[in-house]
């Protein structure tokens, strides 16, 4: 028996909405009972992404984080209610019974990550079913991840050790994370790189401030004074340390050989542009 | 109820088409075979790169049944309530009146009555019309093929299309380096390759490859960005916008001053002549007129000024000290540059004096040993391995066209008898003056003397009837208010719009025609391939895919293929058989079938049965990397079929007269020695409508509007209503779905504005209204929306002037060109002011 799962891989999301495309194309207006009811014309987003802007200054990045129903093994919108409403299928998938559901409107509320969207027309609750119609009918992928250009999205059986989806799991294995774990419903889909705060800035030396500093070593520490990581300035003078721990304090320290290290202190409560380091001259 | 399923294809590759009761359901991108695939392998530093087994369509593609049932569809033919040919046709009440229906019989009466009338009384010159830039997929049907039949059979007066894509690099880079058969873009064979194994930096210069996507291709090319990064390929990105592709590849962002670049440019060649960081061996071999250059940048003489990096910084806002560095690891990297979709392009070449800009792109290289290995000018979106012998025709060449095609037996295209030509960057003013000039011939690319061709209308006849094909002008002209005074001057007795959604311009129209789209009729085509122009474009695909395009449902309310539309006119007008040769549309696709190199391995029973064919690389394929061989003094070994030197005993010389890349351009000295704006030596010429240029304390916002993200130009926009929940594309607010305007953070704040309010853009030119996005990803003083609005919302309708509710930013664009002889449009010199709205 199949387990299904998808791995979203924001480093390779590029906010093309192709998947979210996909995804209306599929169900809207088009029923596949008994595992759905068709999608309404407009406003549900079975799948969205949330488009992630954080930096300042010219130091910014821009994230995508697809997100879907989790699928969740503890989930709240199961829990809710008691007679079939919401059902785990064998193979992980969670369906809102296109039948039973009718009228519980609790249940989209019940949703933590709200990616259960309320069909007025119909009286349901409704969202993503892994596309179960179709892989019952013996395909392979589901309609975001068919579409993804990148590979940022990948589909496939968490059972089979040899199927792309747990090829990629392991492979990158320190960086795959929950979305949320914090909701405690245990998501099957799982992530990798979801945005974190990072710290950017350049590196000057005063008496030469119309030069831009290569090779200055900045180094991130604990306020404890841990190393956390260290990285050299690039030919812009420019430094960044990213993937940090939010609302957490750093030390930042700045060196160039025959100049005073620069330190600051800083806290991740949002990503920083620290601005100009900078380092004079002993 | 069973499902059946069709081929076909757009302009952002191929599709399977799910229909079930005459309904389309789904679309998915082209369903092939796995073992269809032959993928190709690139080595590069270690490691291996191979494109997936599948196909990556364009994004708004996955909407393309919402698109295609859009209330916006024309479905029956209509004609304006005050007008009547035979009395009061009202004609200053376009774009006021209402519509009604009519029956195709009486539209057909209408407008081949209109035509007799028209070519009777003022000769056949007095007909024009004209398309708009892009045209559905497949080459039975695409514009250059049944419209251009039709017109110039009855020898109308063709409009020549601005090489809209290109401006700066066809008016200008052309002058360096010659490539002038591809408009001035460099030749991009096998060097996707080339960067992965080869380069160490790549700059994006005017550039954001996942949004503009190679043209046809889709989103073919992502994944190769993914792959420059894998490989730690350093990336910058030199733009006034923080764009989708920096995001993407989580580049070096350097946020310049719109109307700057050209600056920066020469103070980095600056730097490199200072310092002799330059390729000195190449520049002497391979270049001419470099000792005029240098003169020149270093600001010999007393009229003169140095471009240093100080004056640069004081131009573009970025810091002194980084264009320093950002020239000095260019020169000591391997450094690709992208300076636009297809190598060039870009919105920078869409400017004041863009050509001057386009030119210091190729300089810049030329300096560096262009064409060596890594070092070339490459757009990220194309260059693939592909097979580039195997031929098909593709829309733009004249083997695709029915009218010019060798299928055909007469081929009408070239028998027009009208010497005169109108300019479409010009068109209104020439129509409501009865007279105009202009210089160019529209696309240049037989010859670089093309560009110096003074051309004056009228010849013949004044044009007195315009049949408009598509509706896009408003959002993609320029001044395009204009358009609509055109519309309702008398000078155009009548006036005809035939399109498949109701554009802009529709309701300026006396008599509007429903056309279906290529969903509703048989065609055929290749994924991405125009040639003519653009040979090889199939290399910004991972795959060459020719496809059959399936009729997948009858064509909606009374939409008629264009074909259709012209053969019943031309019936009328006793033509018919001169117009089709007998042909039905499926017998002018079976003839561009036999014609084409599929023809000799798959029968026409087999490719309508299988619906795809996919050309596999050759196993020993030979890469061939774009401007190598004139890096290494060699004949040229590219596919590039329409350079003319090529195979001949001139095979080493580029298309320049000197056959030598031209600091100092020897086409121009010849040509045009007199023209300061586009002088021999390129120069840095001031913004007529820029950040030093009068009005700019009146209007001190500079606003860009490049190539829309979320359609293919008009074509998905208003008519794809699941875009409008796609916050770049429009956002929907009090049940309206707004254009977005991007800001940055201290223009907003000093407005008053914040994220979601609806501002109002405005000028001497014009007045629009967007929905506000402040963001720290755009440069201080610049506004960022994209172009292309499909849809014109007038509050006042009919009203030329009147404030745009839709997103027309072309409203306030400037109908001025690029400079006196260099016939390009500027949208991005813009100025405007912002401010809430508050109606």
């Amino acid at each position: 028996m199949a387990k299904f799962g998808i791995v979203v891989d924001v480093e390779k999301c590029t906010g093309c909405y192709s998947c979210f495309l996909a995804c209306k194309d599929e169900y809207i207006g088009n029923d596949y009972l008994p595992i759905s009811a068709a999608q309404p014309a407009s406003h549900h987003k079975w799948l969205h992404i949330n488009e992630v802007e954080y930096g300042a200054g010219t130091k910014v990045k821009v994230d995508y984080v697809p997100v879907m129903c989790q699928h969740c093994e503890e989930a709240p919108c199961m829990k809710l209610t008691g007679h079939g409403e919401v059902y785990r299928r064998e193979d992980g998938i969670v369906i809102i019974d296109p039948v039973k559901a009718k009228g519980h409107r609790e249940i989209v509320d019940a949703c933590p990550y709200r990616v259960i969207f309320w069909n007025e027309e119909k009286d349901l609750p409704q969202k993503c079913t892994f596309c179960a119609h179709m892989l019952d009918a013996g395909e392979k992928d589901v309609r975001c991840a068919e579409s993804c250009p990148t590979g940022a999205l990948v589909f496939g059986d968490l059972d089979d050790p040899g199927s792309k989806v747990s090829q990629l799991l392991k492979a990158r294995e320190e960086k795959v994370e929950s979305f949320k774990p914090e909701f405690g419903t245990k998501p099957v889909v799982k992530y990798i790189s979801l945005p974190k705060p990072f710290i950017a800035g350049e590196v000057l030396l005063s008496d030469k401030p119309g030069v831009c500093l290569k090779g200055a070593k900045v180094t991130l520490l604990t306020k404890a004074g841990k190393k956390v990581s260290a990285a050299e300035t690039d030919f812009l003078g420019d430094f960044e340390f990213k993937g940090l721990a939010r609302d957490t304090d750093y030390v930042l320290r700045a060196e160039f050989e025959g100049y005073v290290a620069k330190e600051i202190t800083v806290r991740t409560n949002a990503s920083l542009n620290v601005g100009e380091l900078m380092l004079v001259a002993r | 109820m069973e499902e059946k399923v069709f081929t076909n294809m757009t302009n952002g590759g191929p599709i399977s088409v799910y229909v079930r009761n005459g309904k389309v359901v789904r679309v998915r991108p082209l369903q092939v075979k796995e073992e269809d695939y032959k993928p190709w392998v690139i080595e590069a530093g270690g490691m291996k790169f191979s494109p997936p087994k599948a196909l990556r369509v364009a994004p708004p593609v996955h909407a393309e049944r919402n698109r295609l049932n859009s209330e916006n569809r024309i479905l029956y033919p209509l004609k304006r309530v005050d007008f009547d040919p035979a009395g009061e046709r009202n004609l200053q009440n376009r774009g006021k009146s209402g519509y009604e229906r009519i029956s195709w019989d009486e539209a057909l009466d209408i407008i081949s009555k209109e035509i007799k009338r028209v070519t009777e009384t003022y000769g056949d010159a007095a007909l024009s019309g004209m398309t708009s830039s892009h045209h559905n997929w497949g080459i039975v049907g695409y514009k250059m093929g049944p419209f251009a039949r039709f017109m110039n059979m009855l020898h109308y007066t063709p409009i020549l299309d601005n090489p809209d894509s290109w401006e700066g690099w066809h008016w200008g880079a052309t002058h360096t380096y010659g490539f002038y058969w591809r408009l001035g873009m460099p030749e991009q064979f096998d060097l996707l390759e080339d960067t992965l194994q080869n380069s160490e930096m790549i700059v994006f210069w005017s550039n954001d490859p996942d949004t503009t996507r190679g043209t046809y291709s889709g989103q073919e090319s992502a994944i190769w960005r993914v792959w420059l990064k894998e490989r730690g390929i350093k990336a910058i990105f030199i733009d006034p916008f923080y764009n989708y592709t920096t995001a993407a590849m989580d580049g070096t962002w350097m946020p310049i001053r719109p109307g700057s670049d050209t600056a920066l440019a020469m103070a980095i060649a600056y730097v490199w002549i200072t310092e002799g960081t330059y390729d000195k061996a190449y520049v002497a071999d391979r270049t001419i007129g470099f000792d005029e250059f240098k003169d020149y940048i270093l600001g010999v003489g007393d009229k003169e000024y140095p471009k240093t990096p100080e004056w640069a910084a004081e131009e573009s806002g970025i810091p002194v000290r980084k264009i320093v560095s950002l020239a000095r690891e260019w020169a000591s990297k391997r450094t690709c540059l992208s300076s636009g979709s297809r190598g060039g392009e870009g919105s920078a070449c869409r400017t004041a004096y863009g050509t001057e800009w386009a030119r210091m792109m190729v300089l810049l290289q030329a300096m560096q040993g262009m064409g060596k290995p890594g070092i070339n000018i490459w757009g990220a979106t194309m260059g693939s391995p592909s097979n580039n012998t195997f031929w098909f025709p593709g829309y733009a060449e004249p083997e695709g066209q029915m009218g010019k095609a060798k299928i055909a037996k007469n081929k009408l295209s070239y028998l027009n008898k009208t010497k005169q030509r109108l300019f479409r960057l010009t068109l209104p003013d020439a129509i409501m003056a009865g007279e105009g000039d202009f210089w160019g011939e529209g696309f240049c690319g037989q010859s670089l003397e093309q560009q110096f061709t003074h051309n004056v209308y009228p010849i013949e006849a004044k044009v007195k009837m315009f049949y408009r094909y598509g509706g896009s002008f408003m959002g993609t002209m320029s001044d395009t208010n204009k358009w609509l005074k055109m519309y309702q001057s008398d000078a155009l007795e009548f006036v005809v719009n035939q399109d498949c959604w109701y554009g802009g311009e529709a309701t300026y129209a006396d008599i509007i025609l429903p056309a279906c789209t290529n969903l509703e009729r048989n065609d055929l085509a290749e994924f991405a391939a125009a040639g003519g122009y653009t040979t090889n474009a199939h290399t910004g695909n991972n795959y060459r895919v020719i496809v059959r395009q399936q009729k997948c449902i009858e064509p909606l309310g009374e939409s008629k293929s264009d074909y259709e539309i012209f053969t019943l006119l031309a019936d009328r007008l006793g033509m018919k058989e001169l117009y089709t040769e007998g042909n039905t549309e499926d017998d002018w696709a079976r003839l561009f079938f036999e014609s084409s190199d599929v023809a000799k391995t798959v029968t026409w029973e087999e490719f309508n049965r299988k619906t795809y064919h996919i050309v596999p690389v050759a196993e020993n394929y030979k890469r061939t990397p774009g401007f190598r061989w004139y890096a290494e003094g060699r004949d040229c070994d590219t596919p590039d079929t329409n350079n003319p030197k090529r195979g001949t005993d001139k095979g080493k010389e580029l298309g320049t007269y000197t056959g030598k890349i031209e600091f100092a351009s020897e086409s121009l000295r010849q040509n045009m020695p007199d023209d300061q704006e586009r002088p021999i030596v390129p120069h840095f010429i001031p913004s007529w409508e820029g950040y030093r240029s009068e009005g700019y304390d009146r209007y001190p916002l500079q606003i860009i509007s490049p190539h829309p993200r979320f359609s293919f130009h008009t074509h998905y926009d208003n008519h794809t209503s699941w875009l409008n929940e796609i916050s770049v594309h429009r956002v929907e607010k009090d049940g309206y779905a707004w254009w977005p305007v991007r800001l940055n953070p201290v223009d907003a704040r000093a407005r008053n504005v914040s994220s979601g309010d609806i501002v109002e853009l405005y000028n001497d030119r014009g007045s629009v209204l967007c929905i506000a996005q402040v963001t720290e990803r755009v440069f201080p003083g610049t506004l960022h929306s994209y172009g292309c609005s499909a849809r014109y919302d007038p509050l006042i309708p009919g009203k030329p002037g009147s404030t745009d509710k839709a997103g027309c930013i072309n409203l306030l664009t400037s109908g001025r060109l690029i400079s006196k002889h260099a016939a390009g449009m500027t949208p991005n010199s813009c100025l405007c002011e912002l401010r809430k709205w508050e109606g």
